[in-house]
């Protein structure tokens, strides 16, 4: 990354890698058990997060002098539900089909935790260009997660990727069906996500060691 | 910067300014907003109704509708007649798609209130087809779907929809392998009394080849939605029942 400094670039990289708000953080992790059943909704839902968090911490940077300390959570909060009912409201008018398929995610942007985490810990003591970058980095490092997880769940679960049956007609027994191969149905239940995300945060640590906890 | 932040005066003037900057906002972009929204809706409802009756683009497993800006047209060519029900009353009314299904249900409660059934008699291929459109429960939020059927109460399509089941789950209603299985299912039983169509979990038939047991295969993991499902055609359609034995008899 030419355009950016060392220690701007790190903003970006580190929360790939090893400070990822799903797997070392543990924030949000209501959202990736939510709605990780399926590819496609894993990255609907990233998409709208990099936007709230883009702009949201860029918000809240440009505020960050005058906001009252007293009040800075109920702010963010402000902050946070403006930005995605005017998203909500742009999809219904300009782009009516996908704001459908995004519904029940619109209203799942506000709870997330990493957005309020980042807002407080980074945008409130950060200048603007700054906490842009933060901001895109832990939406990033959070869609990577949840791409993941949504895979392996859609095509272990439902034998799809993206809608598309990839391994066969489950009734019909073509393709791997043939071969006596059933679909998880476990995966597509929450707690699978949750054994799914523990099994990164497995791998991750054993692949870089200084994240083990003494 | 000077001002002081922590004062209790600067902390309430600050939280009015952001209410008001935040409440002109979000109004201005509503109400400019709001008449692309409705007219995408009425659209919306167009390409449901169409849906069900067969006029769709879809290709392979994908759900489509006719592109919108065609929906209004083809909905005049095939929708022939647009009536309500009312206290056994049949009301001829080319704007009964405005009804507000939610509205009426709601006030349906109401012991003295009468309920507005909204029909739409489609004619395809020299085929009658009365779409009806109900709405129930799922598990997390609204139901509801839009059904076409012929004059002895057999389902010919049907397209649903869902406020807020869970994606991969409950949400799967709006699937073609869920919505197609519903197609050629008799809401009758052999008597002429009304069934629905059962969303059951201890089906016998995944392919479907029964369509005279009312009943249809649910989706694993989303019992509550099809449970859902299963009420909402049970109180929903048996609605229509009086008015069908009427256009039978005649």
């Amino acid at each position: 990354m030419g355009f950016l400094s060392k220690k701007d670039a790190k903003l970006i990289s580190d929360p790939l890698s090893d400070n990822n708000p799903i797997t070392i953080q543990v924030l949000g992790i209501c959202s990736a058990l939510a709605i990780t059943a399926e590819l496609e909704a894993s990255v609907v839902m990233s998409v709208s997060v990099l936007f709230v968090m883009g702009v949201g911490n860029v918000v809240i940077s440009m505020i960050r002098n005058i906001v009252p300390s007293k009040i800075r959570i109920i702010v963010q909060l402000t902050v946070i539900a403006t930005l995605v009912i005017i998203v909500d409201l742009v999809l219904k008018a300009f782009a009516y089909e996908l704001s459908k398929t995004l519904s029940v995610f619109i209203g799942l942007i506000i709870t997330n935790c990493i957005i309020m985490g980042r807002f407080e810990a980074f945008a409130l003591g950060n200048g603007l260009w700054r906490s842009f970058l933060d901001g895109i980095g832990n939406a990033f490092g959070y869609a990577v997660i949840l791409i993941i997880v949504g895979f392996f769940r859609e095509l272990l679960g439902s034998g799809t990727l993206w809608g598309i049956a990839v391994l066969g007609d489950p009734i019909d027994k073509t393709g791997l069906y043939a071969l006596g191969y059933e679909n998880n149905g476990f995966m597509l239940l929450s707690p699978m996500a949750l054994i799914v995300v523990g099994i990164i945060i497995w791998i991750q640590r054993a692949r870089s060691k200084h994240l083990i906890e003494e | 910067m000077a001002i002081n932040t922590e004062k209790n005066s600067y902390t309430l003037m600050f939280a009015i300014g952001l209410v008001v900057i935040v409440g002109t906002l979000l109004a201005a972009v509503d109400s400019s907003l709001k008449d692309k929204i409705r007219v995408n809706k009425l659209l919306e409802k167009q390409q449901n109704i169409l849906y069900a009756i067969g006029i769709n683009a879809n290709q392979g497993n994908s759900v489509s509708f006719i592109a919108a800006d065609k929906a209004e047209q083809e909905f005049k060519k095939y929708i022939t007649k647009q009536i309500y029900i009312e206290n056994n009353n049949v009301i001829e009314d080319k704007n009964a798609y405005l009804i507000d299904v939610k509205k009426e249900k709601a006030l349906a409660k109401d012991p003295d209130y009468s309920r507005k059934l909204p029909l739409f008699i489609a004619e395809k291929d020299e085929k009658k087809l009365y779409v009806a459109p109900i709405r129930g429960k799922g598990l997390w939020d609204a139901i509801w779907a839009y059904v076409s059927m012929d004059e002895n109460m057999t389902i010919q399509g049907i397209y649903f929809d869902h406020k807020a089941e869970t994606p991969g789950l409950g949400a799967n209603i709006k699937q073609r392998f869920f919505m197609d299985d519903f197609i050629g299912e008799a809401l009758l039983d052999s008597n002429g009394n009304f069934k629905g169509v059962n969303v059951s979990k201890t089906n016998l038939d995944p392919k479907n080849n029964d369509k005279y047991d009312n009943e249809v295969d649910a989706i694993a993991g989303s019992t509550i939605t099809g449970d859902g499902v299963t009420a909402m055609i049970r109180s929903d359609l048996s609605l229509y029942q009086s008015y069908f034995n009427k256009i039978k008899n005649n």
